[in-house]
C-alpha cells in the first residue's frame, strides 16, 4: 500500500522521462540530438491475454494488467505522441475479449496503433480483429522516422487450413506455447513483397522502428519465440543505417544485435515467461547479450510484467526495463560495442543472483 | 502365531505376484510394465497441467510454464519465504491452483497432485537433485 502511495506521489512530483520510470508500459522517445524540435516520444503496451470466462467474467489479474497500464499510460508527462500496442489482446480471439480489451484501451488519450498477435488470430484468421482495428501490416513517417508494422505470426497454409475440426480447435492448439502440434510463426511472401516496395520509398540513412509481435529472429522453435523467415526480413532491412525490430509475444526482457539491426523485446501486461534456456530438454538460442530479468515473484501479482520506457537516441534504442519490486534495468544501444548494453548488469561479475534462471 | 501365519500369506502372495522365489529379480517385461505405469500418469499429469483441472477461470498451469519450467521440482522441500516454512513441491502446486487458477486445492495424496508432479518431474529430468536451492 505504501508503495502504491510513494509512486503516485512521485508520479505527481516528478517531471518528463522520469515519471514514466514507474509507468506498466514502454515509452518510447525519439531524440534527434539536444535542442532538436522533432524529438518525441511514444508508448509500448503489449500481450494482455483478455480471457472471457463467461458472461460478463473475465480474468480479473489479466484485466488489472491491462488497466493499470492504461491509467498509467494517461498520466505520462510529456505526452506520447501515440501508442503502439504490440499485440496478443484477447486470449482465445473471441470477439467478447477483443471487445471488453478495446473497451479498456479506450481509456488511452493517444491514438494507438496495434500489432496482430497469434492469440487475435486464429480463431477466424484474424476477421475480427480487422473488422475493429484495420490492416494488420502497413507503415507511416512520423517526424522523421519511418515505421513498419508487420503481421508475423501467419504459418505454413497446410497447418492453418483443413487440419482442424473448428476455429476455436485452431486457436487452442496455437494459444499452446508448448505445443508439439503447433507450427512456426512467419511473415510470408506477400508482406515480404509489400516491405520490399515499401522501403524503396525510403532513405538509408532514415531511422526504421518495425514492430511485429514475434521476434523477427530465431531464439527457440518449441515456444515460437521464432520467426521462420526472420534471415529474409533481416537481409531486406541490411541497406539501413539505423534499425530497430521491437517486439511482444516473449513476456520477458530480451536484446540483441543482429548486423546494423538491434532487436528489444517489451513486456506483457499479463504474466511474465520464463526463459526457454531454463527447459532442459532441449536447446534455446537465447541471444548471449541477453542479461535475464529477475526471476518472477508469483506471489506478486505483477510482478515480472511490463514496467518500462524506451529512448532512442539517433535511432538506437536506450530501454528503461521499469519494474515493479525489482530494481529498474537500463539497456542501452552502445556504439563502441555496436549493440544493446546493459548499464549496469553486463558484466558476469555485476549480476544478481535472481538473474540467475536455471 | 498370528504373526507367523501372516507373514507367510505375504510370502505366497509375492511368490503369485513374481512367479519368482527371489524377490529382488525382475524382468525387462517388469521394468516395460512399471514404466508404461508411469508414463500412463505423466500424460494424465501432462493433460491436467494444459487446462485439464476444470477450473472454472479456464487459466492453465502451462500459460505461466511451459514445459513446466521455472517450477523447479529439483529443489523441493525448501524454504519458501512467501509461505514461511519448508514446503514440498505440492504445496506451491496448491498454491497456483488456489491462486491464479482460482480453484479448490488438491489433496496432496490425490491422484491428479501424483499425475502433475509426474508430469512437471519428467519435464525436468536429468537435472541435478538441489533440495532447499533457490
Amino acid at each position: 500500500m505504501n508503495k502504491r502511495i510513494d509512486r503516485r506521489s512521485f508520479l505527481k512530483r516528478s517531471s518528463g522521462l522520469l515519471a514514466a520510470a514507474s509507468l506498466p508500459l514502454s515509452l518510447i522517445e525519439i531524440a534527434f540530438g539536444k535542442g532538436s524540435t522533432d524529438n518525441f516520444t511514444f508508448a509500448y503496451l503489449s500481450d494482455s491475454h483478455i480471457t472471457h470466462i463467461k458472461g460478463n467474467k473475465f480474468v480479473h489479474n489479466w484485466d488489472r494488467g491491462l488497466i493499470r497500464a492504461v491509467a498509467e499510460a494517461n498520466l505520462m508527462d510529456p505526452k506520447p505522441d501515440f501508442v503502439f500496442y504490440g499485440g496478443d489482446i484477447a486470449q482465445l480471439g473471441k470477439p467478447e475479449e477483443i471487445d471488453h480489451g478495446l473497451e479498456i484501451l479506450s481509456g488511452l488519450t493517444p491514438n494507438v496503433h496495434y500489432v496482430m498477435g497469434e492469440h487475435d488470430y486464429y480463431v477466424d484468421l484474424g476477421e475480427y480483429w480487422k473488422k475493429r482495428l484495420g490492416p494488420d501490416y502497413y507503415g507511416f513517417d512520423h517526424k522523421g522516422v519511418h515505421f513498419i508494422v508487420l503481421n508475423s505470426i501467419l504459418t505454413y497454409e497446410a497447418w492453418m487450413h483443413g487440419k482442424w475440426d473448428s476455429g476455436m480447435q485452431r486457436m487452442l492448439q496455437m494459444a499452446r506455447l508448448d505445443n508439439p502440434q503447433g507450427s512456426p510463426f512467419m511473415v510470408g511472401d506477400r508482406q515480404r513483397e509489400w516491405l520490399k516496395k515499401d522501403l524503396e520509398k525510403v532513405s538509408r540513412e532514415t531511422p526504421i522502428v518495425v514492430f511485429s509481435h514475434s521476434p523477427l529472429q530465431k531464439i527457440y522453435k518449441g515456444w515460437n519465440f521464432w520467426t521462420e523467415d526472420a534471415e529474409q526480413i533481416q537481409a531486406l532491412l541490411k541497406p539501413f543505417s539505423k534499425v530497430t525490430v521491437i517486439y511482444g509475444h516473449v513476456h520477458q526482457i530480451q536484446y540483441n544485435q543482429i548486423g546494423n539491426i538491434s532487436f528489444n523485446s517489451a513486456m506483457a501486461t499479463a504474466w511474465p515467461w520464463p526463459y526457454p534456456s531454463t527447459y532442459k530438454q532441449t536447446d534455446s538460442l537465447l541471444p548471449k547479450l541477453t542479461v535475464e530479468m529477475n526471476r518472477a515473484d508469483p506471489f506478486f501479482e505483477r510482478d515480472a510484467t511490463g514496467w518500462q520506457f524506451i529512448n532512442i537516441h539517433s535511432g538506437n534504442v536506450e530501454l528503461h526495463y521499469l519494474l515493479p519490486n525489482n530494481r529498474n534495468r537500463i539497456v542501452a544501444f552502445d556504439a563502441e560495442a555496436g549493440a544493446p548494453v546493459d548499464a549496469k548488469h553486463q558484466k558476469m561479475a555485476k549480476r544478481t543472483a535472481a538473474q540467475t534462471h536455471y | 502365531m498370528r504373526m507367523n501365519k501372516g507373514i507367510i500369506h505375504i510370502s505366497a502372495c509375492l511368490m503369485l505376484a513374481t512367479g519368482n522365489v527371489v524377490a529382488d529379480e525382475f524382468t525387462q517385461a517388469d521394468l516395460d510394465r512399471w514404466q508404461n505405469e508411469y508414463m500412463t500418469v505423466m500424460d494424465k499429469g501432462e493433460r491436467l497441467f494444459h487446462g485439464g483441472l476444470g477450473n472454472q477461470n479456464t487459466v492453465s498451469c502451462d500459460q505461466c510454464h511451459p514445459n513446466a519450467t521455472n517450477t523447479h521440482p529439483e529443489t523441493y522441500p525448501k524454504f519458501q519465504q512467501q509461505l514461511g516454512k519448508v514446503a514440498v513441491l505440492g504445496e506451491m502446486i496448491n498454491w497456483c491452483i488456489m491462486n491464479p487458477l482460482q480453484s479448490k486445492a488438491l489433496a496432496l495424496d490425490s491422484d491428479e497432485m501424483i499425475a502433475l508432479q509426474a508430469y512437471i518431474h519428467y519435464e525436468r529430468r536429468n537435472v541435478k537433485l538441489a533440495p532447499g536451492k533457490h
